[in-house]
């Protein structure tokens, strides 16, 4: 294998690995698997329509990682995937996907992942997502996601979605069935900076008796950025749902937050909470009269506020 | 060391006339000393420590610390050069947390002493040091751990805005235990500590009455304690009759 110095920033910035790691991996390079390993309960094949990962992981298997990342490096390449992961009954497992994009062309590039994630009965699943753009040229880093999530009966999963840096223009479409007893938090966490734009559009479906779907944003917008954030719960049974979207607004950024309750049943309780606003005046004061400069308190708590 | 020369605030309130909320304050800050600042409600207590502090700026008058003019300084600077204050109500940040700022007030503690500060103000480090900042934190905590940041910088000024509020009684001792053990008779720094608490007052050196922006009374406070105390205690007792005498 032939990675390049960027190849392993950015997989070091989207999945925090230095060097390749131990157990099921595999890494997309502009279009091309670079790496592909199975273990032993987790197998990753090519799916049946050979447009993407069909990843399969075994029941009960325990306390394992996947690494899917990919990354595109070719300048104006526009790379489509379809990704299907299986996380089969009773297993606890982390998939780690992301996308880091490096373009120093004129041209843009981008990467659209089409995700299907099935969780199925009394299984835990932890996705992380992590977003990542470079490169000096004019031409834009672009990034599509759409995943699509299905919770069967008691599963568990939480998915954290990140965007910090470098990412020109997103379309984030996520929907999510949940099942019985079966409980999903999404957690997703944006900064936007330039001329950038994001959208992300989040809809649960809160199907099962006793199921529970939470969506909890945080994002700051600088500079002409615009935000558009978009999240639905719909509760279609006896079932709980939060989305609560907090966004730190700087500059001559735009936010839009769009929260949508949509109850189908009388025993839905479903509830949300939207704030947008500046840096509050009196926590700058507070850090400064610490002794820290007006720039490292604002630093400071925009770093907080997207942890 | 911390000297007020004919320092005066003004405002312009909302209707647009200009009010003077402190006027012309004139006090030299002794070094080792612990100051109590007390008065009514309004009285411009908080005005003066935010003007000390640089968050306010004076109008007129000049601020001098160890000799230097710092009446231009901002809050970054008069920090670094020894001021410290602990907010009336302290903002909150939502994801910060307790060791962030311990860290922040005291840049390079370690474990130990990271440990020892939040102890110190009778917080258990265990359950405390990565507890958000954010509206999850009870007033009284929020209070605590904004007095544990200010105990942990070495300042030549500390001023605690009404340390007791919102804290509990047992802790309230404790804390003013505190204070005076670090600042009464330290020749390297001074303590002021805006209260309202009678069990503080009479235990610091000097009293300090600010009313309608003016000082009123000054003196030690085996001066001026007996005067204020009735006062204090009859203000109280004017409250509740006034509850009965409606009733009635
Ligand atoms: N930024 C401001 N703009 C306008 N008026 C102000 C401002 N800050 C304080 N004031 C007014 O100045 C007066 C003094 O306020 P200050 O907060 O200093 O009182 P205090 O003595 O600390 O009172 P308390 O015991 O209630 O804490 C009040 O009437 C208040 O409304
Ligand atoms: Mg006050």
């Amino acid at each position: 294998m032939n990675f390049k110095p960027v190849d392993m920033q950015l997989l070091d910035m989207i999945s925090n690995i230095k060097s390749i790691p131990a157990g099921a991996i595999n890494i997309r390079r502009d279009g091309e698997p670079v790496i592909r390993q199975s273990s032993p309960n987790i197998k990753i094949g090519t799916n049946a329509d050979n447009n993407g990962l069909l990843v399969e992981i075994k029941p009960g298997t325990r306390d394992e990682t996947v690494h899917v990342p990919v990354i595109v490096t070719k300048a104006g390449f526009h790379d489509k995937v379809y990704n299907t992961f299986v996380v089969g009954e009773d297993a606890d497992v982390t998939i780690i996907a992301g996308c880091g994009i490096h373009n120093d062309s004129h041209s843009d590039s981008g990467h659209d992942g089409i995700h299907e994630i099935i969780v199925k009965k009394g299984a835990r699943m932890k996705y992380v997502e992590k977003h990542y753009g470079e490169g000096n040229g004019q031409g834009k880093r672009i990034l599509n996601p759409t995943t699509n999530i299905f919770l069967e009966t008691g599963a568990i999963a939480e998915m954290e979605m990140v965007q910090i840096k470098g990412v020109d223009d997103t379309v984030r479409t996520t929907i999510a069935h949940i099942g019985d007893k079966a409980s999903l938090k999404i957690v997703e966490r944006l900064m936007t900076h330039g001329e950038q734009k994001a959208v992300s559009d989040v809809r649960l479906y809160i199907e099962g008796r006793g199921g529970s779907g939470q969506i909890l944003s945080r994002s700051i917008g600088r500079d002409n950025s615009v935000q558009v954030f978009k999240a639905a719960l719909v509760g279609q049974n006896e079932c709980l749902g939060h989305v609560e979207c907090d966004a730190i607004i700087m500059h001559k950024a735009r936010i839009q937050s769009i929260p949508e309750l949509i109850a189908e049943n009388a025993e839905a309780v479903l509830t949300h909470e939207a704030a947008i606003g500046k840096i509050a005046g009196e926590q700058l004061i507070k850090l400064m009269s610490l002794g820290m400069t007006e720039k490292d308190a604002i630093d400071t708590i925009l770093e907080g506020f997207l942890r | 060391m911390l000297k007020l020369e004919n320092v005066s605030m003004t405002v312009n309130n909302s209707n647009g006339f200009r009010r003077e909320i402190i006027r012309d304050i004139n006090i030299d800050f002794e070094p080792g000393k612990l100051y109590a600042i007390t008065g009514p409600n309004g009285g411009g207590k908080t005005t003066l420590a935010k003007v000390i502090m640089g968050i306010y700026q004076h109008s007129t008058g000049n601020i001098y610390l160890n000799g230097e003019d710092i009446s231009e300084l901002g809050v970054t600077e008069r920090a670094r050069r020894g001021i410290a204050y602990a907010f009336q109500q302290p903002p909150r940040f939502k994801g910060l947390n307790v060791s962030d700022l311990i860290k922040i007030a005291s840049p390079g503690v370690d474990g130990m002493g990271l440990r020892k500060k939040i102890r110190d103000v009778g917080l258990c480090p265990e359950d405390y040091l990565d507890r958000d900042m954010g509206p999850g934190l009870s007033g009284g905590e929020a209070k605590r751990i904004e007095i544990a940041q200010v105990l942990s910088r070495d300042s030549i000024i500390s001023i605690f805005d009404e340390p007791e509020a919102g804290v509990d009684l047992w802790t309230v001792q404790r804390l003013i235990g505190l204070i005076v053990q670090k600042y009464q008779d330290n020749p390297q720094s001074t303590a002021i500590i805006i209260t309202h608490h009678e069990n503080v007052l009479p235990i610091c050196d000097e009293i300090i009455v600010l009313e309608e922006g003016l000082i009123k009374l000054r003196g030690s406070s085996e001066e001026i304690w007996p005067l204020i105390r009735d006062d204090v205690q009859c203000k109280m007792r004017e409250q509740c009759r006034g509850e009965v005498c409606y009733e009635l």
